[in-house]
């Protein structure tokens, strides 16, 4: 097996957690999905051209809402602005001399996970590495959503219901752990919650759309913790 | 209405694609001001925490087995279980509750 081809299968090996993890996730995301109103073939393309669990789930809520299109496209952008990051960290574990065209296409596969396992990796990374994460995370992903969508109204209430809480539990499990681990962080997630309710609870606060409360919540919280505690530089690079 | 979800579809796309594309291709330094990378730290923690407290307390049909599922699942992730056993362990608090509940 030649050295490229040697790259690309063990980015597949390295994918296959990721993808499981993705069809567990995507599974109970299909089904909220069909919830709302969305079509098994709507889903489908939303997961296949968005890959990403917060945003995509943060876009059913404004969708289902009917907001404007500019409200969606900022949410998308606050929810996502992480990937930014992320991308710029991963430019750096590039070779230089990698071309455009290979750019484009590894920037479409930035997620949390994919992210997290390139980036720990040692040395400079080729792109058919990150081609094979993508070939294992991107059909977990997409799978798990047609199943939930499409089998969503085929299941029972109560198992409806209990896969409901699948994402949340996701979400408590990336929250969570780092908080454990640094205080800072857990006040910031209690600050969150605390006032994620009082918007969702007081009068005239809660006829906010959860799409702007959401987007004024993590601008204001996020912005006053990196004032207010900021972050040492360079540690955060293989924090998943 | 169909034609109507396709657009928000490809806005979200748009926008996904853009924030992660433009610094692969663009910036292709590393950000150094402190206040933006401890911006962006902060940023998943915070949206997440707004996203699941409190829409997770009506996400089941009972609010009582949706807090059970939110701190059963703390507990789990507090002790560093995987992301799939949190969520499974969620889905199978409600499950229970819900059948001991609605069935009685």
């Amino acid at each position: 097996m030649n050295q490229r081809s040697l790259q690309y299968t063990t980015g597949i090996k390295d994918g296959i957690p990721i993808g499981l993890g993705y069809f567990a996730v995507s599974f109970t995301f299909g089904i909220m999905a069909a919830n709302t109103g969305l079509t098994p073939w709507q889903a489908i393309v939303m997961s296949l051209t968005n890959l990403t669990s917060a945003g995509q789930f943060a876009g059913l809520g404004i969708i289902k809402a009917g907001a404007s299109l500019g409200e969606l496209a900022l949410a998308q952008f606050v929810i996502n602005l992480r990937y930014s990051l992320m991308s710029c960290s991963l430019s750096q574990k590039l070779k230089e001399d990698t071309p455009f065209i290979h750019r484009l296409l590894i920037g479409y596969g930035v997620t949390d996970e994919v992210f997290g396992v390139s980036v720990c990796k040692f040395g400079k990374i080729d792109p058919l590495y990150c081609y094979g994460l993508l070939s294992a995370a991107v059909p977990g992903w997409t799978f798990g959503t047609a199943f939930g969508a499409v089998s969503g109204s085929l299941l029972p209430d109560r198992i409806i219901s209990a896969l409901s809480v699948g994402l949340y539990g996701m979400f408590v499990a990336i929250i969570v752990p780092p908080a454990r681990d640094n205080r800072t962080l857990a006040w910031v997630v209690a600050a969150s919650m605390i006032l994620s309710f009082l918007f969702s609870w007081l009068p005239w606060l809660r006829m906010i759309s959860s799409g702007m409360r959401l987007i004024f919540l993590t601008v204001v919280i996020a912005g006053a913790a990196a004032f207010l505690f900021p972050f040492p530089t360079n540690e955060e690079d293989c924090y998943e | 209405m169909n034609d109507r979800i396709y657009v928000y579809i490809l806005v979200m796309a748009i926008v996904t694609y853009a924030i992660r594309v433009l610094p692969l291709t663009l910036i292709r330094r590393e950000i150094k001001n402190t206040w933006v990378r401890s911006f962006l730290f902060y940023v998943p923690y915070v949206t997440l925490s707004v996203m699941t407290f409190p829409a997770i307390l009506s996400a089941t049909r009972s609010i009582w087995s949706a807090a059970a599922a939110l701190a059963v699942a703390v507990v789990m992730a507090y002790r560093g279980k995987s992301l799939i056993f949190v969520s499974l362990t969620a889905c199978g608090v409600v499950f229970l509750m819900e059948l001991v509940s609605f069935t009685i």
